[in-house]
């Protein structure tokens, strides 16, 4: 870091200050709609983040257009509201710039999958240490409701009168593909299991990348209802945790098996499977994780929800300092006078 | 024969062949030899667009001109008095560059039936007497080359690629050049493969010998050092002088350097530059595209970096949106753009100020950011640091406007020391009693520059409109038209910050030729010959556009006529009628090509006439 970065960051003490969740709540009057699903995502992170032990200036939140970029304006940290798209790009300079800083990247499926996409896509396989919430509502809410990158085949919308002919994305399988180190899905209507994902996240080294069904109540109310209310979560979601196999339903009574490279679902009531023959979740097999992320929209597999994929590699971020190090530990810090007199140079008496 | 050696205060040649015959190489070490023996310099490189166009095609055809003099040399030339074609292609393609009467030497071996067909000659140009207005010496390069190395047993393919080194030897002994920094440079070069340096030095002296005992050449010249100030000297192009004032301009400011940047012709060398510079900590970011670029250098910026982008036109246009972003949050960006021909893919390697509008007005809403542009290559050191400094004190992006044409060629640069260079450091803000991230500097109206990390200074800023003083976002109507005024007052008080505009020749009389960037050179050459004549006209070069330095609208006061030459169809122009309301003349031609200065003169004859 330049040396007066250094002197205005360091000249504090940083003795370890103890906060409470509200400490990481900013002025602002909150936005969103009544009975939105970015309430809850808002308070998970301000309830996780004094777990984090970093100090509140250490953080800071990129957010690009939509109704989740409003986000980083509720958190008491540093916070950059950008334009649409940009906050991957944004947050990668600002990372690269200060690797001393947590930073995150809160986005929807409009801003990080459609005008966004080849940032986040190129975030990704950078694996640049930096944690992106991405909340997906299938819909474009700030523009009063068109289809998304997300949006189910034959959605219809205001810009899909009879119904979209876009096919959507899998965000889960994009990020795999997109060589993601860290990929997730949770729930808004889930506090715990949507805290300790980001938690995971926050404590991954390297790209981390969250993906949040979120409800939006005013737009399209319900879309994710099947997987996160209480009559019918647990037939239609499949927990993953790692080292345990992928059981599900209400009774705990129904699995998923490999049949090949394919997953089936089996019962485990009737005899012919026990748990033993279920698939067993593992973070840190990426084969494994693209066979879970392609359960999605797979009409007759419950949906796959937790960690994906955990697999730490040498980060961007990391590199880049080390070229820099090495560079300087072999020639030394430059100087501007031998730098301007480098090359072939000749003398005018 | 008696060899008559001429003196000339200057001459311009132009080496041309295929672009695996080492042209540019030959062509730089010709200046390296000329600078070391202290002639004053200017050169310009051709490359073809493609990559690897078919050998021997008009489309391969690389060239390299040098203008050299004892006197001050302001372009690299607007015609060649030398050519040395390696092809047939090579000559047709530069034949026009060329003055009557002018040197043609050729490699004979170039001009084969194949050579004649590809270059579209239906006969020999060498046997038909289309040359005879220059005088031609036709040597047989290839098999001279050939036999310097018989000995040598090395392959054809480094045979073939030695012989430029032949045609330099030639030039060496025409215009009584010393060999010794060619051969030093070779030793060190390829200090581990002696034979490669045996070869080539071999060749070098095998062309010098040549010409010195054939009859062939009955002319030498001679070209005297010129009176350049003393100290040491550099051969720079502007792409590098670009890189290096970034360079200081972080070191002096006490920060790192961070460049986001996606490659584009003809910018790439910056980048590639700057990548070399680790060991001043500079950190390169080879982005996916042009946005993430600049959108990566505002994090940059955020963070505490000084933040830096650099294009050319169509990356500029990319980069628009994001440059609205720096300016709403008021953080210190440079942005360079090196121009080329547009509009959109336009001609890249070819050079062109049609971008100066784009740079001024080229996003949504009152969207103000200071323009300055360079004018000559070494001038692109100064201009960089100066946009840096003027980005970091008024905390705000900057356009840099350079050329290809500066981009790529170069001139001599007096190295300067760091100790001579201005402190440009401003510290950040700590103190977190009564911070309000949109309180102004009662003087430059900068915001101050409060980074994360900093405790008690968390604060959140965006593209939303900002509310004066505490950057909460506000719709309020009173609040956005005072907040528009600010940041155009803001950045035209930047006026108060850069110096005077300053006349080259009278104060007062008939013509002022008024010019931006890269034309600098020829309009100077032109105005000072017309000068010499007795001519009443003067020369105004701007390098700070927006805002325009004080005085520019009492200097183009003193004067009857004023002319502004620029390669776009009027753009500087506009913006001086706009503010000054003079009745400005434009010369205008965009070709791709660097003006000449005797386009300039003629201009200036024409406005003159009437006077």
């Amino acid at each position: 870091m330049g040396k007066l970065v250094d002197d205005a960051v360091t000249h504090a003490d940083h003795a370890q200050v103890k906060y409470a969740a509200k400490d990481f709540a900013s002025d602002q009057e909150v936005r969103w709609c009544p009975g939105c699903g970015d309430y809850s995502i808002l308070a998970q992170m301000q309830r996780i983040m004094p777990e984090m032990n970093i100090p509140r200036e250490k953080v800071a939140f990129v957010s690009g257009i939509g109704c989740s970029s409003r986000f980083p304006y509720y958190m008491n940290a540093y916070g950059f509201h950008s334009i649409h798209g940009r906050a991957t790009a944004i947050a990668s300079g600002l990372k690269l710039a200060r690797p001393d800083l947590m930073v995150w990247v809160i986005t929807g499926d409009g801003d990080g999958l459609s005008i966004g996409g080849n940032h986040m896509i190129h975030l990704m396989r950078r694996n640049i240490d930096v944690n992106v919430v991405m909340f997906n509502n299938q819909i474009y809410g700030l523009t009063k409701g068109q289809y998304s990158p997300t949006s189910e085949f034959g959605k219809v919308t205001k810009s899909s009168p009879i119904g979209s002919i876009d096919y959507p994305f899998n965000p889960a399988a994009l990020a795999l593909g997109s060589s993601c180190s860290f990929v997730a899905r949770t729930l808004d209507r889930d506090p715990k299991h949507l805290q300790y994902v980001l938690k995971r996240a926050a404590e991954f080294k390297g790209t981390s990348y969250v993906e949040v069904y979120q409800n939006c109540n005013v737009f399209n109310d319900g879309a994710f209802f099947q997987f996160t209310e209480k009559d019918s979560k647990d037939d239609n979601v499949v927990f993953l945790e790692h080292g345990k196999p992928l059981v599900f339903g209400k009774n705990k009574d129904k699995g998923i098996k490999l049949d090949g490279f394919s997953p089936v679902v089996v019962s485990l009531s009737d005899g012919m499977h026990s748990v033993n023959d279920l698939l067993i979740h593992n973070e840190k097999d990426s084969t494994l994780a693209f066979i879970m992320a392609n359960m999605t929209y797979n009409a007759a597999l419950p949906r796959p929800v937790g960690i994906f994929q955990a697999i730490e590699r040498p980060t961007y971020d990391g590199e880049m300092s080390k070229q820099i190090d090495a560079t300087v530990s072999k020639r030394g810090r430059g100087s501007l006078d031998k730098l301007f007199a480098s090359g072939d140079t000749w003398m005018i008496q | 024969m008696s060899v008559e050696t001429k003196t000339l205060d200057e001459v311009t040649i132009r080496f041309a062949g295929d672009s695996g015959d080492g042209m540019q190489i030959t062509g730089g070490q010709f200046t390296s030899t000329s600078a070391n023996m202290g002639n004053d310099l200017s050169t310009l490189p051709d490359y073809p667009a493609e990559i690897r166009a078919p050998q021997g095609t008009l489309g391969g055809v690389s060239g390299f001109q040098i203008h050299l003099g004892s006197t001050e040399i302001n372009t690299p030339g607007d015609v060649c008095d030398v050519l040395v074609a390696m092809n047939a292609a090579a000559l047709k393609v530069n034949l026009r560059s060329l003055v009557d009467g002018g040197v043609i030497i050729v490699n004979t071996d170039g001009f084969n039936d194949k050579n004649l067909r590809l270059a579209g000659y239906v006969e020999s140009p060498l046997s038909n007497g289309s040359l005879s207005k220059y005088q031609v010496f036709a040597v047989d390069i290839s098999k001279l080359t050939e036999l310097a190395l018989a000995d040598m047993n090395l392959t054809s393919k480094i045979v073939d690629r030695t012989k430029n080194f032949f045609a330099l030897g030639m030039m060496y002994w025409m215009f009584n050049r010393q060999l010794e920094t060619t051969v030093e440079w070779l030793q060190t070069k390829f200090a581990k493969k002696p034979e490669i340096v045996e070869s080539n030095i071999r060749v070098l002296k095998a062309g010098w010998n040549y010409a010195e005992t054939t009859d062939v050449f009955t002319v030498r010249y001679d070209v005297k050092p010129a009176k350049l100030k003393a100290g040491r000297y550099r051969n720079l192009t502007g792409n590098s002088a670009v890189a290096l004032g970034l360079v200081a301009a972080a070191e002096k400011a006490g920060l790192d350097l961070f460049l986001g940047s996606y490659p584009i012709t003809p910018a790439s060398e910056i980048l590639h530059d700057l990548s070399g510079y680790k060991n001043f900590g500079v950190k390169t970011f080879q982005a996916e595209d042009e946005i993430a670029a600049i959108a990566s250098a505002i994090g940059a910026a955020f963070g505490g970096a000084l933040a830096v982008t650099t294009t050319s036109g169509p990356g500029l246009c990319l980069k628009t949106e994001a440059i609205g972003l720096a300016v709403m949050t008021e953080l210190p960006l440079v942005i360079v753009n090196v121009q080329r021909g547009g509009p959109s893919t336009g001609l890249p390697t070819k050079t062109e100020q049609a971008d100066l509008l784009q740079a001024m007005y080229g996003r949504n809403g009152e969207s103000p950011v200071p323009v300055f542009a360079a004018a000559t290559p070494s001038d692109c050191f100064h201009m960089a640091f100066e946009a840096s400094r003027i980005a970091l004190k008024f905390m705000t992006p900057v356009i840099l406007l350079t050329d290809g044409y500066l981009g790529n060629g170069s001139e001599p640069w007096l190295v300067p020391t760091e100790a001579e260079l201005p402190d440009i450091s401003h510290p950040f803000r700590t103190n977190p009693d009564n911070f309000l991230p949109y309180e102004r500097d009662p003087e430059t109206f900068a915001r101050e520059w409060a980074i994360p990390g900093t405790p008690g200074l968390e604060h959140r800023i965006g593209g939303l409109e900002k509310k004066d003083k505490t950057g909460a976002i506000s719709y309020d109507p009173e609040n956005h038209d005072l907040m528009i005024h600010i940041r155009a007052e803001k950045v035209a008080r930047i006026a108060n910050d850069i110096p005077l505009a300053q006349v080259e020749g009278e104060e007062s009389g008939d013509l002022l030729v008024v010019g931006w960037g890269g034309t600098y050179g020829a309009i100077k050459t032109a105005v000072e010959k017309k000068r010499a004549e007795g001519k009443s006209v003067a020369q105004l070069h701007l390098k700070y556009i927006n805002p325009l330095p004080r005085n520019v609208g009492e200097i183009l006061s003193n004067y009857k006529k004023v002319l502004v030459p620029e390669i776009n169809l009027g753009q500087l122009i506009k913006v001086l009628r706009e503010k000054f309301l003079i009745d400005a003349i434009g010369y205008n031609v965009v070709a791709g090509l660097p003006f000449k200065s005797t386009e300039i003169e003629q201009k200036i004859e024409d406005l003159l006439g009437g006077l």
